[in-house]
């Protein structure tokens, strides 16, 4: 065994200010504000806009050298005055960048006396997120923790539940909205960028896209019914749900991405315990058609082997879901380092499967020749990989640089597994069809 | 829209007077800046240097963001395409990096063999304080190739001091090489990236005039090129912000004159092209009638084509918003061989100088500003009615959402705009947005139509 490279080359994770601002653009009138130098926010914004091709507004507190030397808490405050002047939000959540963290900038001292100069001044949310501790999963849980932390209110039980849905996409979103009301519960999703990050063509600019969690129904989450946490990973570490149950008592459940039929049907016999209401008939029809696609393909992908990559709970969800259709993952990889994929990866039945946490793109790739697989599944940034073995890649998760709709594929559900089915199914057939010298027109 | 206090002295209108723009400072903290940091401007300069190894010394993110980022091509090695980074941890910042920095060059070295490494600091390797210059000094001595820090810590100023921290770390490995077979009549092409293999173009061109190109920088750029590049006669400087720093140092040191040049457009392209000839004519009196022959068939070559788009472009509105100043010059006159009108115009990191010539470029009520933000330039496309925006990805999301065409002229572009074969592209760009059907769906453009 040679020694351990130090390097990190092609990282298959990002950082996690990265995940404190996409949560923030979940929140209904939040403008995310890095608390660090201006890079940080414009290269997020960059990599954001390239995935879900719609305006993302950071601010930073652009620290030159005098702040870096003295401190911040001038271009905090001054920061902070800016953005609410220039952008009139409800909530700035406040981020901070290694840098920040590295020089001990203390923000509750640097915001003691600070004058917003409006009324109502925006509520004011800290997280802390320096980038060389975790990765975008860890930033975007700590964000919607504080978020809780700052926000939410106790009270008399209500009846409504909240959700915590993890880094999916906007549409699954839409979808899990579409889920709670039929089965007519009062919902809340944190975050809910699925408008902001995936808005309509506008005839006026708006300063911060419409939609996103009410501040109002963030309030209320300590008064619910239940969290519905989406995650395994995520299992033992603290989050908003955790926070949420220590402070206001409110029942914890963790369930795992409701990708597949197995664990879809958890999460609708979850959502049919909680309301004691059956899973509506549409959804039981969805989940028919879904086996039904799952019979007519079957042979197709039987015994392919596939390498999954992305966060932790993405790549557990999705190779449940290749385990459940007669693939073969072969390596399980994640950029993380949660320590919880082998064991929710075992708890979803899949095994054999070479897992790695911590491995960057270029483990993957040195893991993956020797494993002759048969298609790679997640997001954009495998291409090279996929083009060098000669290979397709299914576009899943976060970011998808290099196609239109990213904000649009759906995981969850099984409607989220029909389309990830017939993307599967048709994928490998498309590459075998191009392959073959007679060219069938029937398959 | 109400534009920040801070930022007051940042725009101005054409006609007002006196002219005055505030540039070249820090961004207002709380704006939403366009720029990046320090780290940036050194990391695009750099990039395109195709057999060096780039290593990121810092957290993660930083390098992830600039994985392949730009769409700069190489004939050869694609060593530059990989995102090399130190991955700082807690640990390390607590304990400093400077070992996991040795390390990592090292296996790096040993396993890429890479003619030259650049390393990057960023943010808190200024902080924890890493001596970088020595465990670079070391590597470079066990490994045998040059190991070049650049100091490119995000808050240490703004993009444009990232540009002279590359300029700073490419001029260490300039005068290093043998300038044997350079000829007397050759150039060096500096700020060219060769997005979309647009160096090759021109330095075919050059080549036709005769001339040596002795290193492209750092477009499809090679360590031993730039190790040479001081033999050259003459430099030629395109994207002057990025690439001054080093020409005055060539200028300083080596004696070597350069000039400004673009190759954007038809007449900057051919200005370049002229100022090389009138340049060299005292080695080779025949070179200002080839550099003419050179124009004419390039020209008679794309100008049907151009004049074909002219006709139907004509009178539409259009704004510009990039990186450096300089660009924006070309894109304005473009903008008129097409006979657009350029109606707003800024950059991020322009210079006193740039923005006199841009206020002397434009019409009367031209919007000019510096180091603009999102809700700015939104409110400055609706005002002005624009039909086109040109910019970089950042851009793109405010002009789509508004329902006005975008061209991408930064890093993302994939068909090569400069030269004149590229000014067509670019004309066949800006009216394949123009022209779009889909503009008829949107509610802005709906709207126009309602109130005619």
């Amino acid at each position: 065994m040679t020694e351990p490279v130090a390097a990190t080359r092609n990282a298959c994770k990002l950082c996690a200010p990265l995940g404190a601002c996409l949560a923030l653009r979940g929140i209904e009138g939040a403008v995310p504000f890095l608390h660090g130098s201006q890079g940080c926010a414009t290269y997020i914004r960059r990599y954001m806009i390239s995935h879900f091709r719609e305006p993302m507004d950071v601010a930073a507190s652009s620290f030159g050298e005098a702040a870096t030397v003295f401190g911040g808490g001038e271009n905090l405050r001054r920061g902070l005055r800016n953005v609410t002047r220039q952008y009139r939000p409800d909530v700035i959540g406040i981020a901070t960048t290694c840098l920040a963290e590295t020089i001990g900038e203390d923000i509750a001292v640097a915001l003691r006396g600070y004058d917003p100069e409006t009324v109502p001044a925006p509520a004011l949310v800290r997280v802390s997120t320096p980038s060389y501790r975790g990765t975008h999963v860890d930033g975007y849980q700590a964000t919607l923790m504080a978020v809780v932390d700052s926000l939410a209110e106790g009270g008399d039980r209500e009846s409504h539940i909240n959700v915590f849905p993890g880094i999916v996409s906007p549409a699954d979103i839409r979808y899990l909205k579409e889920i709670t009301a039929g089965f007519d519960l009062d919902a809340t999703i944190l975050p809910d960028y699925s408008e902001t990050l995936d808005g309509p063509q506008l005839e006026e600019y708006q300063n911060i896209p419409a939609g996103g969690t009410p501040l109002a129904a963030i309030r209320r989450m300590g008064r619910a019914r239940a969290s519905i946490e989406i995650g395994r990973a995520l299992a033992g570490a603290p989050t908003a749900a955790t926070a949420i149950e220590r402070k206001f008592g409110v029942r914890r459940i963790n369930l795992g991405w409701p990708v597949g039929v197995r664990e879809s049907d958890a999460f609708f016999e979850t959502l049919a315990e909680l309301t004691g209401r059956p899973v509506p008939e549409a959804h039981q029809k969805e989940r028919g058609r879904l086996i039904d696609a799952y019979v007519d393909g079957h042979k197709y992908v039987f015994g392919r082997r596939a390498v999954v990559y992305g966060e932790e709970d993405l790549v557990a969800g999705i190779a449940a879901f290749l385990a459940e259709i007669g693939i073969v993952p072969v390596l399980c990889a994640s950029g993380g380092e949660s320590g919880t994929l082998e064991a929710a990866l075992a708890s979803l039945g899949v095994e054999g499967a070479i897992v790695r946490q911590g491995a960057d793109f270029a483990t993957i790739g040195e893991l993956a020749r020797g494993l002759s697989p048969d298609v790679l599944v997640g997001n954009s940034k495998g291409y090279a990989l996929a083009r060098e073995l000669g290979i397709p890649l299914i576009r899943t998760g976060f970011p998808i640089h290099d196609r239109v709709g990213g904000q649009r594929i759906l995981h969850l559900g099984y409607r989220g597994a029909q389309q990830l089915f017939d993307a599967v199914v048709n994928t490998l057939l498309a590459s075998e069809q191009d392959r073959s010298p007679v060219g069938y027109s029937y398959l | 829209m109400q534009i920040l206090e801070d930022r007051k002295q940042q725009v101005y209108r054409k006609g007002a007077e006196p002219f005055r723009l505030e540039c070249n400072r820090q961004s207002a903290v709380g704006s939403v800046s366009q720029r990046a940091c320090v780290f940036c401007g050194s990391r695009v300069v750099l990039y395109p240097i195709a057999d060096a190894l780039h290593l990121v010394h810092g957290p993660v993110g930083c390098a992830a963001y600039t994985w392949d980022i730009r769409g700069s091509l190489s004939s050869g090695p694609q060593l530059h395409r990989v995102s090399f980074t130190t991955d700082l941890r807690e640990m390390d910042v607590i304990h400093g990096g400077e070992k996991k920095l040795y390390r990592a060059l090292c296996q790096l070295i040993d396993r890429h063999a890479p003619k030259a490494t650049f390393v990057y600091s960023t943010c808190i390797v200024g902080v924890i304080g890493d001596d970088v210059e020595a465990v670079a000094a070391r590597v470079s001595r066990e490994k045998g190739i040059p190991v070049l820090p650049v100091h490119s810590e995000g808050f240490r100023g703004t993009k444009r001091d990232g540009y002279r921290a590359a300029c700073n770390a490419l001029a260490r490995l300039t005068g290093t090489g043998s300038v044997e077979g350079v000829s007397p009549v050759s150039i060096n092409i500096l700020g060219d990236f060769n997005l979309a293999g647009e160096v090759w173009t021109i330095r075919e061109y050059f080549e036709k005039l005769g001339v040596q190109v002795v290193a492209t920088i750092t477009g499809d750029g090679r360590v031993d090129d730039i190790r040479r590049a001081h033999g050259a006669a003459l430099n030629l400087v395109q994207c002057s912000g990025s690439m001054t720093y080093l020409a005055k140092h060539l200028e300083e040191r080596w004696g070597t004159p350069f000039r400004r040049v673009s190759y954007f457009g038809i007449e900057d392209m051919s200005q370049a092209l002229y100022d090389t000839a009138a340049f060299f004519e005292r080695h080779d009196p025949g070179i200002r009638d080839r550099a003419a022959a050179l124009v004419r068939a390039e020209l008679e070559a794309v100008m049907p084509g151009i004049r074909d788009y002219r006709s139907r472009l004509e009178g539409r509105r259009a704004a510009i918003y990039v990186g450096g100043a300089f660009k924006a010059f070309s894109l304005v006159r473009a903008l008129r061989l097409l006979g657009m009108k350029t109606v707003m115009v800024g950059s991020q990191t322009g210079l006193d100088e740039d923005y006199e010539e841009l206020r002397r470029l434009c019409d009367d009520g031209t919007i000019i500003t510096d180091d603009s933000n999102p809700l700015e330039l939104s409110a400055f496309l609706a005002e002005k009615e624009v039909d086109l925006f040109i910019g970089g990805v950042k851009e793109r999301p405010i002009a789509y959402k508004l329902g006005v065409g975008f061209c991408d002229h930064n890093h993302e572009r994939k068909v090569p705009l400069a030269g004149f074969t590229g000014m067509l592209n670019f004309a066949r760009e800006v009216y394949s947005t123009v022209a779009s059907p889909v503009w008829k769906l949107t509610p802005r453009r709906q709207r126009k139509e309602r109130a005619k």
